[in-house]
């Protein structure tokens, strides 16, 4: 019996998302007595895969086969259902990412799993049986999945954990698998330079309360002083102040980073909904009465035009340190 | 072309969310309910607009009770043609995904529009599983989605940007914003949607792999530490320090 965890690589490195389901599948095993292991699909380096073992990874199956360096939803299903079964897992985990999202049901009813689509913290088992907590209303309460059947598929939230690396290495065993791929690939476009939004660990984050765009240097020069990406409030996107693909909440992108940093977002419901999985929130609001302060961890009642210069000074204090 | 469109309900998202008999039942006091905004705005807009470029056919269909004939109608209205609802509680993922392939099984669609989640759950399973239990490519978080000549184009969100890729009908895919622009239902559609067929069916057997045991509140809501709008020092220190985020 192993727990088998799905680990996807881009550009030659194992993305963030997915070490942290290899770590979450690594600790599942431990808990079960069981061995991690782990399973990538298309060209990869031995250094890059065998890297694994920092978080427990004892072996790797590897489809080092150039056909599967994109993805392609039903070739994928059918591979890592088909590893599942070649390492004998009955649990398998997925990153909760853009893939996982879609691959991870898919796995799940080939293996006539019951599934857990993004787990927020590790299962605890009583006897066959997983219980698992996901968010569910956008956040605003959390469930107890429960999973009685033999196979299990858990898709983890991205930064729902945070990985302990030890110094392990695990071991590159080549599996070969036949699969047909039939989506095509024409043309991958990614915002460069700045840092993707929903992959940010730190956000900084301008409402109406700016004003105008003239003034979202102060929001721009806070995130490059922290290395955070940008976002902002639906009103603004609307008023073309900024682009519409930074707009956070219900009709915009969910975010879960570390830090979240709101400066003149009164923090309607709709916005909220987008952000309030971040780990803490900073509020910066002229009124005390902002409903972003109920949802906040640390705030300051005041004037953006003051206290972001000061707070972007600050910030290089730290940073000069 | 002959397009299915599943549609789900949801409460609005102004709903308080609350839990009864000891948390383990969602609590429907006072509780309006929505078709899903992502299935509504999105999945069902660019089906009507597939049909009215290409021809063909929008189909509608929901797994629930009577009481979801209110969104149903509110479908046709927008401009699918023909609805199905099968009756039954829809409370576990792949038992609905069962039912939406049975009837897209002896149907046969050259393209099945999911919404990629449902607002109250957030999990994005139905789709994926509607296509593995039909053996079809599927495709998610799908920004656009144009068909020429039995293939489709589209533009997905990846990591940091939006990938596009070619795939043959039949396909499943799963909208998210962009893909259209909400249509609001006009008096005529109002109208032609009373007299539109709409079928309700028993459920297939179907097992349920998911239960849910309990739900869980906020512990409660958090307390704001405020800080001097003069001393923002103490804030980087907090957060360096305290919090350990930068
Ligand atoms: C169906 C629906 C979906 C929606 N989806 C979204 C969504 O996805 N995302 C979203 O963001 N919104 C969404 N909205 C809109 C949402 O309801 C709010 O209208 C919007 O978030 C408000 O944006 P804002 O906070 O920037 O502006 P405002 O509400 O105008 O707030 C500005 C804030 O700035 C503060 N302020 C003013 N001057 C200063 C200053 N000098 N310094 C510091 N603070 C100052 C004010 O006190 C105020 O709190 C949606 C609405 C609907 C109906
Ligand atoms: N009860 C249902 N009836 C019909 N379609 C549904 C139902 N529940 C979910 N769906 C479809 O599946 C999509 C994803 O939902 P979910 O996987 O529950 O987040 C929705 O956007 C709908 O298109």
């Amino acid at each position: 019996m192993s727990v088998l965890s799905f680990v996807e690589v881009s550009e030659g490195k194992i993305k963030k998302a997915s070490v942290e389901a290899a770590y979450y599948g690594s600790k599942v095993a431990e808990g079960l007595g069981t061995d991690s292991v782990a399973l990538v699909l298309g060209e990869a380096s031995n250094d890059e895969l065998a890297s694994l073992g920092a978080v427990g990874v004892k072996k790797v199956l590897h489809v080092a086969d150039a056909k599967l360096n994109n993805f392609d939803a039903k070739a994928y299903a059918k591979a890592v259902s088909e590893a599942a079964a070649a390492a004998s897992a009955n649990v398998v985990v997925l990153s909760f990412n853009q893939n996982g999202k879609l691959l991870a049901p898919r796995v799940a009813v080939r293996l006539n799993a019951g599934y857990v689509p993004g787990a927020v913290a590790l299962p605890e088992f009583n006897g066959g049986t997983a219980v698992v907590k996901k968010n569910v209303f956008s956040g605003k309460a959390s469930a107890n999945y429960q999973l009685a059947t033999e196979n299990k598929v858990i898709a983890v939230n991205p930064n729902s954990l945070s990985p302990v690396r030890g110094t392990g290495t695990a071991t590159v065993e080549a599996l070969s698998l036949s699969v047909e791929v039939t989506t095509t690939v024409k043309a991958v476009n990614k915002v460069t330079g700045t840092i993707p939004l929903t992959e940010a660990e730190l956000v900084v984050s301008g409402g109406r309360g700016l004003k105008g765009p003239e003034n979202w240097w102060m929001v721009e020069n806070l995130a490059t002083e922290l290395g955070a990406a940008t976002a902002c409030s639906r009103a603004v996107a609307d008023v073309d102040w900024r682009p519409h693909h930074e707009h956070v909440g219900q009709t915009g992108l969910t975010i879960r980073p570390n830090l979240y940093i709101a400066v003149g977002v009164s923090g309607a419901i709709q916005h909220l909904a987008g952000v309030n999985g971040s780990k803490v929130i900073v509020v910066i609001n002229t009124d005390p009465e902002a409903p972003f302060f109920k949802a906040a961890d640390y705030g300051i009642v005041g004037d953006a035009f003051e206290v972001m210069p000061k707070l972007i000074e600050e910030v290089k204090k730290l940073k000069a340190h | 072309m002959k397009i299915l469109v599943p549609i789900a309900k949801v409460p609005d998202t102004t709903s308080k969310i609350a839990f009864v008999d000891n948390n383990t039942k969602f609590s429907q006091e006072g509780v309006t309910y929505i078709m899903n905004p992502t299935d509504e705005w999105y999945a069902l807009v660019r089906a009507v607009e597939l049909k009215e470029k290409n021809g063909g056919e929008v189909v509608v269909i929901h797994v629930g009770g009577a009481d979801s004939e209110q969104i149903i109608r509110k479908a046709l209205a927008i401009g699918a043609d023909k609805a199905v609802r099968v009756d039954a509680d829809p409370t576990d993922a792949f038992f609905v995904a069962s039912q939406i392939a049975a009837h897209a099984k002896t149907e046969g669609y050259d393209l099945i529009i999911a919404g990629k989640e449902t607002i109250d759950y957030n999990s994005y399973e139905v789709g994926g599983m509607v296509a593995e239990l039909l053996d079809l490519q599927s495709v998610a978080l799908v920004q656009k989605l144009d068909i020429e000549g039995g293939v489709a184009t589209i533009v997905r969100e990846i990591e940091g940007g939006t990938e596009t890729v070619e795939v043959k009908l039949p396909l499943v895919v799963c909208a998210q914003k962009e893909l259209a622009e909400a249509r609001i239902p006009n008096m005529k559609g109002i109208m032609a949607a009373r007299t539109k067929p709409l079928t309700v069916v028993p459920a297939t057997d179907a097992p349920k792999l998911t239960t849910i045991a309990n739900y869980v509140l906020p512990e409660k809501a958090k307390e704001v530490k405020l800080i001097d709008k003069d001393n923002v020092a103490e804030l980087v220190r907090l957060l360096h320090e305290e919090a350990k985020v930068i």
